[in-house]
């Protein structure tokens, strides 16, 4: 690289404002981090397992690490689809702030420095679903599926499912039917979550050519999807119940919590578009901000059923 | 004796290179810790040899 090429690349990123520290950790999908971390810290300390407290924490952190690696490698990929969306157009690339070629770089280097240290703190099982789930997450779903299918939510959706599963491998060392069911309440989760975003926020994916259901085979069909969708999530949600990881705290929330999202399902089922219009899709943006506090207390519940089995208290008995 | 001006470019990186000073600090203090759990609860002690009569 010339003096010339550093001159004129400087000379860019100071016209659209020099990146800041904050502009790096953007990258790494802070957001998104956050259910990463907290799905992980219940895997983990749901597990039959006790964890050194100090390794737990740095584990956690290394998984973390490896979800924000991932999430700046999909902002390198998608910078194209991101400067047209409006929900995204102000992200580090596309507003100029951070170019291309650095988020390429944070990426691979965080994804390959997050799995060493997940091998070194944890074990090599763990470090080794860790690597999976970036793979995933930027290879079959940001370069793959996102572009060319519909169903990219459904199987992508995979990627952010992992995080528990993660977690309890850090304790066991292994995977089991209880990891195996946390990452099937996430998995069947995303594609409700999605689907009722992209119906208020139709114009974004539209305008991007990403092949969302609700561009590909229309707004009804998506309805119905996302009907189909909740009740398969009912079903694993209330069986979690009756595991190792359930117990009557959860089994309440999730009866609780699966009432409410089935019903909101079925409302927006039930509705056209003539009718989601007319209140401004209130029913739709209702059921995406309960979706958020489902995966959050069907979690949550998990973590008092651990929390409290020491005292004898939590799960069956 | 006198300071030089810091230069203009200093200036504008400074948050950058703060943040990038806490996360380095912050990785020694994590290897550092990571070493003295692992040792102490004897991860890297010799497995010990099987008594026999």
């Amino acid at each position: 690289m010339s003096d010339a090429t550093i001159n004129t690349q400087t000379a860019q990123t100071a016209q659209a404002g020099e990146a800041q520290f904050g502009d790096y950790f953007a990258l790494l999908k802070p957001r998104v981090m956050t259910l990463v971390v907290f799905t992980a810290a219940v895997g983990l300390l749901a597990a039959p397992v006790a964890v050194h407290p100090f390794l737990a924490f740095v584990s956690i952190l290394f998984i973390a690490v490896g979800g924000g690696a991932s999430g700046a490698l999909n902002m390198w990929y998608d910078a194209d689809i991101d400067a047209v969306m409006k929900r995204t157009a102000r992200r580090p690339i596309p507003s100029g702030r951070v170019t291309g070629d650095e988020a390429l770089a944070i990426g691979i280097a965080l994804s390959g420095f997050s799995v060493i240290m997940l091998g070194l703190a944890a074990n090599w099982l763990a470090a080794g679903l860790l690597a999976f789930t970036i793979f995933f997450y930027v290879v079959i779903y940001t370069m793959w599926l996102k572009r060319w299918t519909p169903q990219n939510i459904v199987i992508g959706g995979a990627a952010g499912a992992f995080p528990p599963m993660i977690g309890w491998a850090v304790a066991t060392g292994g995977i089991s039917i209880e990891s195996v069911l946390m990452f099937t309440l996430t998995f069947l989760w995303t594609p409700p979550h999605f689907w009722a975003l992209a119906l208020f926020m139709r114009g974004d994916y539209d305008n991007a050519g990403v092949p969302m259901l609700t561009v590909t085979h229309g707004r009804r069909s998506t309805r119905n999807h996302i009907l189909v969708y909740t009740v398969l999530l009912a079903i694993f949600a209330l069986a979690t119940a009756f595991t190792q990881v359930g117990g009557p705290i959860y089994l309440a929330a999730a009866v609780i919590l699966n009432v409410l999202f089935v019903k909101g399902a079925i409302q927006i089922w039930r509705r056209d578009e003539a009718a989601s219009e007319a209140d401004n899709f209130a029913v739709e943006k209702k059921f995406f901000k309960l979706s958020l506090m489902y995966l959050f207390l069907h979690f949550g519940a998990i973590l008092a059923e651990a929390a409290l089995a020491p005292f004898g208290l939590g799960g069956w008995g | 004796m006198s300071f030089r001006e810091p230069h203009e470019l200093h200036k504008r990186r400074w948050g950058r290179n703060i943040g990038l000073a806490v996360v380095l600090i912050g990785l020694i203090g994590i290897v550092f810790g990571m070493t003295v759990v692992k040792v102490t609860r004897g991860d890297y002690e010799p497995p010990r040899a099987e008594a026999t009569n």
